[in-house]
């Protein structure tokens, strides 16, 4: 059984004389455990299919189900990690991680015992994620990957089936984002959750997806499906062989062929032939 | 050749850039030139009422209002009159806080009350409030109730918007982050919202505390037997310039005090905000 599954979704804004379609006929079937990124020009609607997944945006057609269940606004089975701004800078480290305990859904039944096991995992982590000497900092005391780090184990901390990930390295430095992809990819093959990842960085989507989606804008709408041709445990000179660079080639391709970029190209070919005449 | 560790590093002090766009300053330059901007008005006042050939009627020197202010303290009930002013100002204050943070949370957090309240509040806002006093002493009289209703008026409707914006401005992520964790419409708001929203709040609070204090004033100009505004109202009567000098002083001086209180407690309260890395 699909852990997420979306349906002839569609997603159109506004009413009246000029709506907008941003989402048309959208099918994904996501299975339980796969990591599936999506990719695609801005505006195609990637975040949108994610945040309606995630149900904080209402579709205005076809059906998404996750866990079996349609989705009818937001829930605990599904986390979200988002670029920035996400954690609560007037709670430690810590508590940011632990901050899902204290809502009513996290406490019903709650014994001693609970107790200990939430602090246990807390603590775990904490250690998964390197953040052991900055459990009592805030968040504006961190760098940029530490912050990602925190909001990544807070969504992980009740154990949600699904992880939903908004371009959450989109503000991070090159660098420190290949750390982090390692991290993810070690994090979520160890927590067993299902993943699905937006972003516009093809290297990133290749890099960690098991699949690649390609989304494609006006009307947003999936405009192809890779299967990665690379072993699930990827390693970093994975990101040189032919097999990663021949995908890249292929969908870069794609989102060029689809997205508005090309009046862009046009304008700098007009640009070139001015300037050589 | 050298080695390297004989090599001497030249410590030079930071270079000051006064005139540089947001420039560096050092700490001793600022506090100089602070005292320098205080006591530059300060010696002018004098040496004008000094040496100067201006009539002390209009102009009461520095030595004049001192004198002043410690015999209205010893024969004229001068803490009288400070605490019957800082009690009104408080009291009025303190209602349109407590009417205008909840309306104001209301107004900031879900659109309907927005468009039920929000176009009225900023049409109330531009009636002028001096403008009430006739009404106000037609409804409520001439006693206390008279003053503390035009403090509120002054206050309530600024402050409405204000707490609204405040609570706008928490970032959107913060609380879909909440709601994909499972918080309840409940949870966001005492959780998510309130909390995040505090330091804007009590700067809020801090600013229309400065109005507060305009509003006392017009409020006592116009009906009033006591107080700090009816005292320099009288004061003109009798051409008692320096007792004017002396009630607009110890105006500001009262208002300084409590502005610096609510820094205080800011810093205090929202030490995250403060915290070093």
């Amino acid at each position: 059984m699909s852990a997420i599954s979306c349906r002839r979704v569609e997603k159109i804004f506004g009413s009246g004389r000029t709506p907008v379609v941003a989402l048309k006929s959208v099918s994904l079937e996501v299975a339980a455990g796969e990591f599936v990124t999506v990719v695609g020009a801005s505006g195609c609607g990637k975040s949108t299919l994610l945040r309606m997944i995630a149900g904080l945006e209402a579709y205005t057609g076809g059906e998404i189900e996750a866990g079996g269940a349609p989705v009818a606004g937001p829930g605990a089975d599904r986390a979200m990690v988002f670029q920035n701004y996400s954690l609560y800078p007037w709670l430690t480290v810590m508590r940011n991680i632990k901050f899902a305990r204290q809502l009513e859904v996290h406490i019903r039944d709650r014994t001693s015992a609970d107790v200990d096991a939430a602090s246990g995992r807390a603590d775990a982590l904490l250690q998964l994620m390197g953040l052991e000497q900055v459990a009592d900092s805030y968040p504006s005391q961190l760098s940029g990957g530490m912050q990602q780090r925190v909001a990544i184990a807070r969504a992980l901390m009740t154990r949600p089936r699904i992880l939903l990930m908004d371009e959450p390295f989109g503000a991070l430095d090159a660098q420190t984002r290949e750390v982090m992809h390692d991290l993810i990819l070690h994090v979520c093959a160890l927590e067993g959750c299902t993943v699905v990842f937006v972003t516009h960085d093809v290297d990133e989507a290749i890099y960690l997806g098991r699949r690649v989606v390609v989304m494609a804008p006006r009307p947003g709408r999936i405009d192809a499906i890779y299967e990665v041709p690379l072993p699930p445990k990827r390693t970093y000179a994975m990101r040189h062989s032919s097999e990663f660079l021949a995908l890249r080639a292929q969908i870069l391709d794609r989102i060029r062929g689809t997205s508005q970029v090309r009046t862009d190209l046009r304008l700098l070919e007009k640009l070139s032939r001015r300037a050589a005449s | 050749m050298s080695d390297i560790s004989t090599i001497r590093v030249e410590r030079r002090r930071p270079k000051e850039e006064l005139w540089k766009i947001r420039g560096w300053v050092s700490k001793r330059s600022y506090w100089t030139l602070a005292a320098l901007g205080l006591a530059a008005p300060l010696t002018c006042w004098t040496l004008l009422t000094a040496f100067g050939s201006v009539n002390r009627v209009f102009l009461p020197g520095p030595y004049d209002v001192v004198h002043r202010v410690v015999t209205w303290f010893r024969d004229d009930e001068l803490l009288g009159d400070v605490g019957i002013s800082c009690f009104r100002v408080t009291v009025g204050w303190a209602l349109a806080a407590f009417v205008a943070l909840p309306l104001g949370l209301f107004i900031g957090t879900f659109r309907a009350v927005q468009a039920a309240l929000e176009p009225l509040m900023d049409f109330v806002r531009y009636l002028p409030a001096v403008a009430f006093i006739p009404l106000v002493m037609l409804w409520v009289g001439i006693d206390e109730g008279a003053k503390i209703a035009i403090i509120f008026i002054g206050t309530f409707f600024q402050m409405v918007l204000m707490v609204a914006e405040d609570v706008r401005r928490v970032p959107m992520a913060q609380l879909e982050v909440a709601q994909t964790l499972g918080a309840t419409r409940t949870e966001v708001i005492n959780e998510v919202i309130i909390p995040s929203a505090k330091p804007a709040l009590l700067d809020t609070l801090r600013i229309t505390m400065g109005w507060a204090w305009t509003y006392l004033v017009v409020a006592e100009l116009v009906a009033a037997n006591s107080g700090l505004g009816y005292a320099i109202i009288k004061a003109q009567r009798f051409l008692q310039t320096d007792k004017i000098f002396a009630g607009i002083i110890l105006i500001g001086a009262i208002g300084l005090a409590i502005d610096q209180g609510f820094r205080l407690v800011h810093r205090l309260a929202f030490g995250y905000l403060y915290a070093r890395s």
